[in-house]
């Protein structure tokens, strides 16, 4: 764990002083992040602001990726809580929560204002299938990873599509496959890790 | 037009009973949410389209769709449904649902978690729950595209979006933007 109170070879050259500038950094990065905002989140905390060197962003991201829950919510919670302890985490979250929040509410109200227009509801209709298109393409772009997973290439293609076959075909339960075909794939992953 | 109680409680006017199930229901998610919360979706189709009707199979996707084309962290879908569903009241049971056993666990791991003693089991945690993450993030594509049916127009905006990310650098605002005019147009 970093820790980045202490000085060292790599260390970064900046820290927030307030909880007000965590908030406002948070804020100012979820606003331009469109589709996705742990790019910008690089380019913001180390390149800019430099919070953080490269090698702790990267430390911090695959901590956050562990966890459950959205990575970026994660890694602006740890972020801040290590900076200036629970009050910057809260103002990192509400950082990246608060405004966009507001933002998408107020389309969502618009859209079902004007859903009786035709072109409304086709253009929500055509965005819909783009967010289905994004939501593979993370998929197939994370695919590659599996090649050098520690459960072996038959393992994992096998847990792909059991995994596609239970929740999109047969509709069972996340709760079910996660705790039941996860349990399976983290214990075979844990034996194999052994060797 | 939506009067204000729509907005404070919902066009459905969801009583406590309701939202306390909103809220417990993306409560279970939370911890469930390995790879984001976006892996949740089909279980959250599942709960609010399936098993208690709130919403049609289009207003559902519309909500995926609106969390998509805003900017921020994209769990923000999460307050749309929540929004779509409840009013601002459903806003505050999904999200604080979805965040908050998440949250907590998240600081309770980075304050007290130990990287060496941890390692060998975090690399196992991670890497077999990898190929479970692709596979939701699959069938959550599958289910948001059902409703359209299989057509050839939105099968070729589904490819187009996929080779405008596999291959080029461009924001996917750009598609999203693509999807909006071919919809508007009335072409998918």
């Amino acid at each position: 764990m970093p820790d980045f109170a202490a000085p060292s070879a790599h260390a970064s050259t900046a820290r927030p002083a307030r909880v007000a500038d965590l908030f406002w950094a948070f804020n100012r990065l979820a606003l331009q992040g469109f589709g996705g905002v742990l790019p910008v989140a690089q380019r913001e905390l180390v390149e800019r602001l430099h919070w953080l060197t490269r090698e702790q962003f990267l430390e911090l991201l695959s901590l956050s990726q562990v966890l459950p829950g959205p990575n970026i919510i994660n890694l602006g919670l740890i972020l801040g809580d290590r900076f200036l302890g629970w009050r910057g985490g809260v103002a990192a979250v509400a950082g990246l929560m608060l405004a966009p929040t507001a933002l998408v509410l107020a389309l969502a109200v618009a859209a079902t204002r004007f859903s009786g227009v035709p072109q409304v509801s086709g253009a929500l209709r055509g965005m819909g299938i783009v967010a289905a298109g994004l939501i593979l393409s993370t998929a197939l772009k994370l695919a590659p990873g599996l090649q050098h997973n520690i459960v072996g290439r038959p393992a994992a293609a096998a847990l792909v599509a059991l995994t596609v076959l239970a929740i999109g075909g047969l509709r069972w339960p996340l709760a079910a496959v996660v705790l039941g075909l996860g349990a399976v794939a983290v214990a075979w992953a844990w034996r194999r890790s052994a060797t | 037009m939506m009067g204000w109680s729509a907005i404070v409680w919902g066009p459905l006017g969801i009583g406590l009973s309701e939202w306390t199930q909103l809220f417990l229901h993306f409560t279970t998610l939370s911890l469930l949410a390995v790879g984001g919360a976006i892996a949740t979706v089909p279980d959250m189709q599942r709960f609010v389209v399936e098993d208690k009707g709130w919403l049609s199979d289009a207003q559902f996707s519309n909500c995926i769709a609106l969390g998509q084309a805003a900017p921020g962290p994209n769990v923000l879908f999460v307050a749309v449904i929540g929004f779509s569903v409840g009013g601002l009241a459903g806003v505050v049971a999904t999200l604080s649902g979805t965040l908050l056993p998440s949250t907590t666990l998240a600081l309770a791991a980075s304050r007290w978690g130990n990287r060496n003693q941890l390692s060998r089991g975090l690399r196992a945690f991670t890497s077999g729950l990898a190929p479970l993450t692709i596979g939701l993030l699959l069938a959550t594509g599958w289910i948001l595209l059902q409703p359209v049916g299989w057509h050839w127009q939105p099968a070729l905006l589904v490819a187009g979006t996929l080779l405008l990310m596999m291959r080029t650098r461009l924001s996917p605002l750009w598609a999203i933007a693509a999807g909006a005019l071919a919809g508007a147009m009335g072409w998918v």
